[in-house]
């Protein structure tokens, strides 16, 4: 079965994707602690002009406003009850602009994680997990969204939950996790070991990758990670603008649009298709980046240094994908 | 599981009850220390040793793993698990004998934050590392920090973000507590994803903890501190 994604990306090299959804909408007068989400029935206009922020910048992909939009998010702000309604919508102003575009966009329906800590750990299990997933995917559906986009996991079964409610939904999907520990995730995946992960899945996702996390650097080191672990899927690439610093009083992030521009070409060379922003990248940075991408030739896959001369270095050492990850100080010594 | 190389704990003398302990610890065994604690109690030890020398000592290895990015999360989460089962048994009796206090902590993420796995796992590590810990929960306003230190009795205040859009709230914090004249009566950690020194430097902070372990170091440092200016004083 083809979708708009699969379509774009036998059609296309590459594509764009759009940069911070939170960076922005705060920018826009958003308050710490509301739920973006809410804007999508309260402020329709100001989630428009997010998404053309992005369209108008080059972005061939948006995601929409509804990140946080799954029951577990919503119910810290007394919302659980409108999972439907806020997705729905958020979906719907999507599906309008992408109609009205004058080239193929793509709208993808943002899901983020739960928040909660998966079983056995924590409280949450799998079943609950797709359940609430799936309520959320259903209403991106009937919105008008054309693939859903599962981002900033760091719980394996959190994202084989998020895959079976893509399943349930009978909807197409990307999912991309944060490496933002020490080039792992939060919950120590390496990127070698999300390919053999997402290898096993019953309904794989169209693409798969790395987002947010911590620096553009880090994040193409983990897609080097993908690629060497044999990835035959897409590999989706988004990055925040560098590193937040606070200067007087408000937190700027330090990737300037020049240096995004390099991110994104380096980030095809690395191997990604999918290519685009995350915290701090804003319509600024994207219309660099598309430029930079339309106009400078693919190159060489990048040498680690390579990337760390032009983006800056790396959090880590090791991504844990290298063999020269730090030894455990205590051996088991129980049968 | 019965194993012929099983480890029987109550054949083992102290020094290798203890060192087994860390091995557990490490890998999150929780019966397993439960036990370790008791059999070193039914030896006459005092809880305060047995927390001191087998807990926080096996803890301080996760910790520094942890930070050197060779344990991650769903170790760590583990083997606070562990810790917990021991401390449990070792709490009322660490009160009745009258033990020294490490210090106690109030922590919780700032007004408009709801993230909270970063500072649940600060609370749970400085919990292994024998400090007391009340836990605020989420998005906490300045009156609500001021009011739990007061009546906590707390040496530490520990205050986490994981938005570049709450992070500024700690200062609001900070400067009432200079206001009110109570900033020099706290120890003040910060943390969170898009923290780091310059920013807890900036806002006043006593220190930007990089992670839980390293916020358990910082605390353990400042106590310290703490407690020879007191002894000098």
């Amino acid at each position: 079965m083809t979708n708009a994604l699969s379509d774009m990306l036998a059609s296309r090299d590459w594509i764009l994707t759009d940069g911070a959804t939170g960076t922005t909408l705060f920018n826009m007068g958003l308050q710490a602690g509301d739920a973006p989400e809410l804007w999508n029935v309260d402020a329709r206009d100001k989630v428009r002009a997010l998404y053309s922020g992005a369209i108008d910048a080059g972005s061939d992909l948006f995601l929409t406003n509804t990140f946080g939009g799954n029951a577990a998010r919503l119910k810290l702000h007394s919302a659980q009850s409108r999972v439907a309604e806020l997705n729905r919508s958020g979906a719907e102003i999507g599906r309008e602009l992408a109609d009205k575009a004058s080239r193929p966009i793509i709208v993808a329906g943002s899901i983020g994680p739960t928040g909660e800590i998966m079983e056995p750990l924590g409280p949450l299990s799998e079943t609950d997990a797709t359940e609430m997933f799936h309520e959320q995917a259903e209403a991106l559906k009937d919105g008008g969204a054309d693939v859903l986009w599962v981002e900033t996991i760091s719980a394996p079964e959190e994202y084989r939950a998020a895959s079976k409610a893509a399943a349930l939904a009978g909807m197409p999907w990307v999912g991309t996790m944060s490496f933002d520990t020490a080039g792992r995730t939060m919950m120590g995946l390496t990127s070698k070991a999300m390919v053999a992960m997402v290898g096993k899945l019953d309904h794989p996702p169209l693409a798969f990758g790395a987002n947010c996390g911590v620096g553009a650097s880090d994040l193409l080191r983990t897609v080097l990670g993908f690629a060497d672990a044999g990835a035959t899927l897409p590999l989706v690439a988004k990055g925040n603008a560098g590193i937040p610093k606070y200067v007087e009083g408000h937190i700027h992030y330090d990737g300037t649009p020049e240096l995004m521009a390099d991110y994104a070409v380096l980030a095809r060379d690395s191997g990604a298709r999918i290519i685009g922003g995350c915290c701090g990248t804003t319509p600024d940075h994207l219309r660099k980046m598309r430029a930079a991408l339309d106009t400078r030739p693919t190159g060489q896959r990048p040498e680690l240094a390579e990337i760390e001369a032009a983006l800056g270095g790396f959090s880590s050492a090791s991504d844990g994908t290298d063999g020269n990850a730090p030894a455990p100080r205590r051996g088991r010594r129980r049968g | 599981m019965a194993d012929e190389d099983d480890i029987i704990l109550a054949d083992l003398d102290d020094e290798e009850l203890v060192k087994q302990m860390f091995d557990d610890l490490y890998d999150g065994l929780k019966e397993e220390i439960e036990e370790g604690v008791n059999i070193l109690l039914g030896r006459n030890w005092m809880p305060y040793r047995v927390l001191t020398e087998a807990l926080v000592g096996g803890m301080k290895i996760v910790g520094d793993d942890f930070r050197d990015g060779i344990l991650f999360v769903p170790e760590v989460l583990l083997a606070a698990n562990a810790m917990k089962g021991g401390m449990a048994i070792l709490k009322p009796l660490l009160a009745e004998t009258g033990a020294p206090r490490m210090g106690k902590m109030v922590i919780g993420t700032v007004k408009g934050d709801i993230h909270d796995i970063g500072k649940n796992l600060v609370g749970m590590m400085m919990e292994g590392a024998g400090f007391e810990v009340v836990d605020l929960g989420i998005n906490n306003a300045v009156e609500k920090y001021m009011d739990a230190l007061v009546e906590e009795d707390a040496d530490i205040l520990g205050m986490s973000a994981l938005l570049t859009t709450t992070m500024p709230y700690m200062k609001v914090v900070i400067d009432t507590m200079i206001e009110t004249g109570v900033r020099d009566d706290y120890i003040i950690l910060v943390g969170g994803a898009p923290l780091n020194e310059e920013f807890g430097k900036a806002i006043g902070a006593d220190a930007y903890c990089r992670d839980a372990a390293v916020a358990v170091e910082t605390a353990k440092q400042f106590m310290a501190r703490k407690h020879n200016e007191l002894a000098a004083g």
